[in-house]
């Protein structure tokens, strides 16, 4: 009995020593990043100090992607209070005191998303040029992106009985075309522009250098979570905008290191199991002879 | 064998009426679920996308039939053939979990025709993905385990000789197949750190999951027995159930050191002091369901007392239950949730068909008194 006992406990150690020690054989393995080569990616730029909050980027947004407006109790205006399965972007407003700014909530396509790591039909990808699209004929409606999101933009259909994941696209299917984002194309104050995300980097940091007082002295979207195609930038506290304090890791890298391990759990494992199994039976043979 | 004694026992007892109702409310609201969509059928949203069928009907599905595995290596791999009467109701058990959490996953999925989907599109980094295979062969290895309680009813040589020849090779993967995704059904939660609370959200998150099983497979072993044997007159022998039972604070014991352990290393042990709500969720999880059970399966009057070893390993399965709760709802921000009926039907009606499918099933093919053959 004693010694069954131990055997059990060398299964239950080997399994675990076996579990951490393929999780740091594959450390190296993770650490390749694809950064830097999103300078030349599309993105696109928003700054709070030039918007006048007239949500003509929501109204393109709509008109070009054909979704359907959310009405109020009126049933004339179009008063979307967040993003979802119908609205890909958003203006809100934030008012506290004398301090007051709009903000536009969108997809931010990140440079290494959390959803194209978890989406397990590969119905999310980050395609060449940057931006994050979706396959609606590969997805299953799992939902895993949204839990996976860190800044919550996946959203679901959840009126119909064959729902589809929807988020801004980039209008890559306007890109295509020789156009730009229709957000974008239809901002009248130049609070959005887009461009290649190296050049557009620049001129945010340029203009937070010539208006110091004016911005806050942070380029949203730069590093957050490895880095988006949408970054920001504000005049006022970040987190005042309901953008997450995110640090520069990518979040795939975090799950990357557990998938890495599996073909050394399916060898370490099979053979722990074989050996073990040998062993016994070997031992039985002895007993019998 | 006792199968007439049985088939005499069997009343169409209040318990039955009750689980046939629930079925049947299950039915309706799968009804609803099928022709009106998920927005109706459940209270789930974009802040709350995943509810009570993935924590309860997946994760809590897939770790209480971890018994599968665990007690097949300790019978097969092990050579500990003593623990043979307790093998084919646990495998049957496992399977019909297995079952459970791959049909709660086509109530779940928003497009359930597409099931198979990750059979020809793949993301290899996804854990839901390398879950969504583990979780179909495993079935399938499942089925082939218990398949010999079905040849041997129907006397088919042929096909017994068949599983038999295999059955090593099949335990071994089956053994690979269960490591790989009771872990990454905590891999899954890796990739919200922002998400997940501080007093769950561990890089061991995967080796948590996986070592939790383990423990409440063996708890599920005693459990289950212990149930059957005051329904259908079947007793194993309770040395063999304390044998079980002494195991568990080894397992429990080495889950509480990882865990204490990730919380230390990372900080977060202070979350624990705070006095939220989730700080003593944690330690209803910690103290009701590993640190009490430790101690109850580590004294010899526990195991040698049936009552007491069923409390003990159902200390077990609640902590187990309460912590995938709390790793996948209570510890995850997002909208607040509470399931709708239709969503509690659902799967008060799945685990009623579980209960029925293997209550009929001992009543009618050889799972209990093991087999008759050389064992």
């Amino acid at each position: 009995m004693a010694v069954d006992r131990r055997d059990f406990l060398k299964l239950a150690g080997a399994s675990v020593g076996g579990l951490l020690l393929s999780s740091a054989v594959s450390e190296q393995a993770s650490a390749v990043s694809d950064a830097g080569m999103a300078e030349t990616d599309v993105s696109m730029l928003y700054d709070t100090t030039k918007c006048v909050g007239c949500k003509a980027c929501q109204t393109a947004c709509r008109d070009w992607n054909k979704t359907a407006p959310e009405v109020d109790s009126s049933g004339i205006y179009d008063t979307p209070q967040d993003l979802s399965g119908d609205t890909w972007t958003l203006i809100q407003l934030y008012e506290e005191g004398p301090s007051w700014s709009f903000v536009k909530h969108q997809c931010m396509h990140c440079l290494d998303p959390a959803c194209v790591a978890a989406c397990p039909v590969a119905a999310l990808q980050k395609s060449e040029e940057g931006p994050v699209t979706y396959d609606a004929t590969r997805c299953f409606g799992c939902r895993y992106c949204m839990i996976a999101c860190p800044f919550h933009i996946p959203k679901y259909q959840w009126d119909t009985n064959a729902p589809l994941i929807r988020k801004c696209t980039f209008c890559t299917d306007r890109m295509a075309q020789d156009m730009g984002p229709a957000c974008v194309d239809a901002c009248p104050t130049g609070a959005l522009v887009w461009g290649n995300r190296g050049d557009l980097l620049a001129d945010a940091h340029a203009r937070i250098a010539e208006n110091p007082d004016k911005y806050v002295d942070h380029v949203y979207g730069e590093h957050e979570a490895g880095g988006t195609l949408a970054i920001y930038l504000s005049h006022v506290p970040f987190e005042k905008l309901d953008f997450p304090a995110l640090d520069s890791e990518p979040l795939p890298k975090q799950t990357e290191l557990a998938m890495a391990s599996v073909p050394g759990i399916i060898v370490g494992m099979g053979a722990l199991m074989s050996g073990v199994y040998y062993a016994k039976s070997r031992g039985e043979k002895g007993k019998e002879a | 064998m006792a199968v007439a004694a049985r088939a005499e026992k069997r009343p169409l007892s209040i318990g039955t009426v009750i689980l046939w109702v629930l079925v049947i409310a299950g039915l309706w609201s799968s009804y609803i679920r099928f022709t009106q969509g998920l927005g109706a059928a459940t209270n789930l949203s974009d802040g709350r996308p995943w509810g009570l069928w993935i924590t309860f009907d997946v994760l809590i599905g897939i770790a209480l039939a971890a018994g599968g595995f665990t007690l097949a290596a300790i019978v097969y791999i092990f050579r500990l053939e003593r623990f043979y009467p307790l093998l084919r109701p646990t495998i049957l058990t496992a399977f019909l979990g297995y079952g459970l959490a791959a049909t709660a996953i086509m109530f779940d999925l928003g497009l359930p025709w597409r099931i198979w989907h990750p059979l020809v599109y793949w993301n290899i980094h996804s854990p839901l993905f390398e879950v969504a295979w583990c979780v179909m062969t495993y079935l399938t290895v499942l089925a082939l385990e218990v398949s010999p309680v079905v040849f041997e009813k129907f006397n088919l040589k042929g096909p017994l000789n068949l599983v038999r020849a295999i059955t090593i090779p099949l335990v071994i993967v089956g053994i690979v197949l269960s490591t790989m995704h009771q872990s990454s059904l905590g891999s899954v939660f890796l990739i919200v750190p922002y998400r997940l609370h501080g007093l769950w959200y561990t890089g061991i998150l995967p080796i948590l999951f996986f070592v939790s099983a383990v423990a409440v497979g063996l708890a599920m072993v005693i459990f289950e027995s212990s149930l059957s044997a005051s329904a259908f007159k079947h007793r194993v022998k309770q040395g063999i159930l304390a044998e079980v039972g002494s195991y568990i604070p080894y397992v429990l014991g080495l889950y509480l050191v990882l865990n204490l352990g990730a919380l230390v290393v990372s900080g977060d042990v202070t979350l624990l002091f705070e006095g939220s709500v989730a700080s003593l969720l944690y330690l209803l999880e910690i103290i009701g369901g590993v640190i009490i059970p430790i101690v109850l399966f580590s004294m010899p009057s526990v195991r040698q007392n049936r009552k007491a070893l069923f409390r003990a390993a159902f200390l077990v399965i609640v902590g187990v239950l309460l912590n995938r709760f709390n790793v996948s709802l209570f510890g995850l921000g997002g909208a607040v949730y509470a399931p709708s009926w239709m969503e509690f039907a659902v799967t008060a009606g799945m685990v009623s068909a579980g209960v029925l499918i293997y209550m009929f099933t001992i009543n009618n093919f050889p799972v209990l008194g093991g087999s008759s053959d050389a064992h």
